[in-house]
């Protein structure tokens, strides 16, 4: 009897032929995120991957896995021979257990057989099993319908024995769907937008503005710190920093004050494009959200979105605020994201901002604009963090 | 660097630094230990007490270690109000005090305390004879800041006991002299206070040290309990390394502070004088003139944020401090900027310098040019 970890895919297994890689990939992802916790072993048996080794972390493994996406479940399971006698010692073992923590109990014994050579069909190994736990344990009742927990039985070339099954996450392993560029604020939504774009596969890094001397450095702190929050999920990333100030300056001397920030986010979205080039992202992410400020009605959207020529995903564009703060809190960057330094100085807000801007009106105030050299100097100035 | 925020913290002088490490490393005891090693403790701690006693020109025994200043206001004001429960329900206060002072007194008004709040003049010059009209029978506390953390402004501390003393002797006066101690020659018998805050960072001593003077006479309760050092007033292991740092520093004050005062006196005229004379659309918060500390300047400069000044500042190694963060948030605006009546963009252009005896050989003509010309830089985009 050794102690396992079981680990249930999510949509992988829908994947027919590319199934291998996603799986590869899901290894991968775990891997890294088991590191520093001893030397253990991962093995698939029939549709689900197991570790062994883990016994002494299996908390903190627990948790990690459950942030790993590609995954369903995370159960600590025993492991055993598929001798009825073995799987019966187990499951007393971890019912007994279980009735330490939580008192009388009623319980059900559900067993699947991938195995169909296995003798006995799975019914009747949940029956035997059943009652063999009702003559070791006293105070214990079956219910089929509602019971207080379920054991599980898993017979494949080895036996597997649970009750816990931890949810996990879902979602496709990173870095099945490409390389992403998220512009992370320091506000509540671009979190959230990498959390989500992570969860559908893409690997994702970061790209963030500040306006040094006139934003503080603590601002920047916050953000680094959001990095890290959503590197639990996404794995190690990158942070570029770009310092706009030059650029707000010169859009502020020479461009009509309603189009400040429009024309900030013109130059936000070429400078990711720019990066993306160099390094190969295949889009933009964006926290932007349908109408919650000046710069993301519709009108806004087109018009800063002609500023470059790739894709950028807004996966929060159709949220409501109240969901997104639910996101936040539940991804644990709320907090972070709440505290009171701007990495955007008011100083350059428009008292009026354009809300229905026309491309045509915006093209012209570039026109007094010095773009790429304004774009070369901030890229020249970038600084870029290593997240892990 | 030239640091300009000494009101916020003030850097250790090194002699400080190698008495509390000589401390550490060899009188580690505890002053309560009945062997030599407490014993030796034990006299670092008298020796610390004299010392400061004789700075504050009291007896030893009048003086209380703590953990810095607003440990000492908490202890004293919330002592005051529970020892004289049954005398009455009454507090007098400015609206200038530091926030482990007012926010003390607002928890009594919560609870059903009445609380006056004195008004004051431009520069925070509180109304003696407001003061006077103020006070009941039923008036238990009276609570003023010596010298403000925020403008500099020194109250006159000595004529207000007076007129306290001869109205209603009964009545406890605390000072809070965080920002006087150490900046002004202070013989607290002569200002006829019953108790008086200070703290030890604030003249290049160590953190999470500082004191109260209490007046052998006044009776206050203690507000913590343990094992009855600092005679039950201050229960907890006394902090003997800092307590050493902190008599290092005072001893070194004790020397130097009559002629360090009047240099640090002409930066500070020399700061006010350039801002008046250079720089447009400015107020000067505090006051030039002897009701003004030698070590505080509070400068607003119109539509400038003082945030941005600070960090503009800060690339050329300038350290200053602002008078609110950079925010539309009201709440976050000085209570004390409010009460001298100024508007709220000049609260939110509103930088304070604080000086020590370590600028006296700064390049003052370089900071004065650097925040001329970014205040010059700011305003154009404010301003366009």
């Amino acid at each position: 009897m050794d102690k396992v970890i079981s680990i249930s895919l999510g949509e992988i297994v829908l994947k027919g032929l590319n199934r291998k890689y996603f799986e590869n990939k899901l290894i991968d992802n775990i891997k890294r995120a088991l590191k520093g916790l001893g030397d253990y072993k991962i093995y698939k048996e029939q549709g689900k991957i197991y570790i062994e080794g883990l016994e002494n972390a299996e908390q903190t493994a627990i948790n990690r896995l459950t942030k790993i996406f590609g995954i369903i479940y995370v159960s600590p399971c025993i492991r055993t021979s598929t001798d009825l006698e073995d799987i019966k010692k187990a499951s007393i073992t971890l019912l007994n257990e279980k009735i330490k923590e939580e008192g009388i109990i009623t319980f059900k014994v559900n067993t699947t057989r991938s195995d169909k050579r296995y003798p006995l069909i799975s019914p009747e190994v949940s029956r035997i099993v059943g009652g063999a736990i009702l003559d070791k344990i006293d105070n214990v009742k079956v219910d089929v319908i509602s019971p207080k927990i379920n054991l599980y039985i898993d017979i494949k070339e080895n036996a597997y024995v649970y009750i816990d099954k931890f949810k996990s996450r879902g979602g496709l392993p990173i870095g099945t769907n490409g390389k992403g560029l998220l512009l992370l604020s320091g506000g509540i939504d671009s979190p959230v937008a990498g959390y989500m774009m992570a969860k559908r596969g893409v690997e994702i890094d970061c790209l963030h503005f500040h306006s040094y001397p006139f934003t503080s450095q603590r601002a920047e702190e916050k953000v680094l710190k959001l990095a890290e929050e959503l590197s639990i999920y996404t794995g190690p990333l990158k942070v570029y920093s770009i310092n706009l100030l030059n650029i707000q300056k010169a859009i502020n001397e020479n461009c009509p004050e309603d189009q400040m920030t429009i024309l900030s986010r013109r130059f936000m979205m070429r400078i990711g494009e720019r990066i993306a080039q160099d390094i190969k992202y295949d889009c933009l992410i964006t926290g932007e959200n349908l109408g919650q400020v000046a710069s993301q009605t519709i009108e806004s959207i087109n018009v800063i979105e002609k500023a470059v020529n790739m894709t950028i995903l807004r996966p929060l564009i159709g949220f409501d605020k109240t969901d997104i703060v639910k996101m936040a809190i539940d991804i644990e960057t709320y907090e972070t994201s709440i505290l009171p330094f701007e990495d955007c100085c008011t100083v350059f807000l428009p008292k009026h901002p354009l809300t229905r801007p026309k491309l045509k009106e915006i093209l012209k105030a570039e026109e007094s604009l010095e773009i790429e050299n304004l774009i070369d100097d901030a890229l020249k100035n970038k600084i870029v963090r290593q997240i892990k | 660097m030239i640091y300009l925020d000494n009101c916020s913290t003030t850097k250790p002088r090194k002699e400080v630094i190698e008495t509390i490490s000589n401390c550490m490393l060899y009188d580690f005891g505890n002053p309560s230990s009945l062997h030599k090693i407490g014993l030796n403790a034990e006299k670092i701690l008298n020796n610390a007490r004299e010392n400061i006693a004789s700075f504050l020109y009291c007896k030893d025994n009048e003086i209380y270690f703590t953990s810095g200043g607003t440990e000492s206001n908490n202890i004293a004001i919330q002592g005051a109000i529970k020892a004289k429960k049954r005398n009455g329900k009454h507090i007098i206060t400015t609206k200038l005090e530091h926030p482990s002072v007012i926010n003390v007194i607002k928890e009594y008004e919560k609870e059903g305390y009445e609380v006056t709040y004195l008004s004051n003049d431009e520069y925070g010059r509180i109304d003696i004879s407001e003061l006077e009209e103020s006070i009941k029978e039923d008036t238990i506390l009276i609570a003023i800041i010596h010298i403000n953390n925020e403008i500099g402004v020194i109250q006159d501390i000595k004529k207000i006991s007076q007129i306290i003393k001869s109205k209603n002797p009964n009545i406890h006066f605390h000072v809070d002299g965080v920002q006087s101690f150490g900046k002004l020659n202070i013989s607290v018998n002569e200002l006829g206070v019953d108790s008086f805050s200070f703290s030890a960072h604030k003249i290049h001593g160590p953190k999470g040290i500082g004191g109260l003077y209490l007046r052998g006479k006044s009776r206050i309760e203690p507000i913590i309990f343990g094992g009855n050092q600092e005679k039950s007033l201050r229960s907890g292991t006394e902090n003997i390394p800092a307590i050493a740092g902190f008599c290092k520093a005072v001893d070194i004050t004790k020397d130097n502070l009559l002629k360090e005062k009047s240099e640090v006196e002409a930066i500070k005229t020399k700061f006010a004088d350039y801002f008046i004379e250079n720089i447009s659309d400015i107020k000067i918060n505090s006051p030039l003139d002897e009701t003004g500390s030698s070590y505080i300047l509070s400068v607003s400069f119109k539509d400038v944020r003082g945030e941005v000044l600070l960090h503009m500042l800060e690339d050329k190694d300038i350290y200053v401090s602002t008078g609110s963060a950079c925010s539309s948030k009201s709440n976050k605006k000085s209570h004390v900027l409010k009460a001298i009546g100024i508007n709220d963009n000049l609260i939110e252009g509103t930088i304070r310098f604080c000086f020590s005896y370590e600028n006296i050989n700064d390049d003052i003509d370089f900071v004065l040019n650097e925040i001329n010309k970014f205040v010059s830089d700011i305003r154009k985009i404010t301003r366009r």
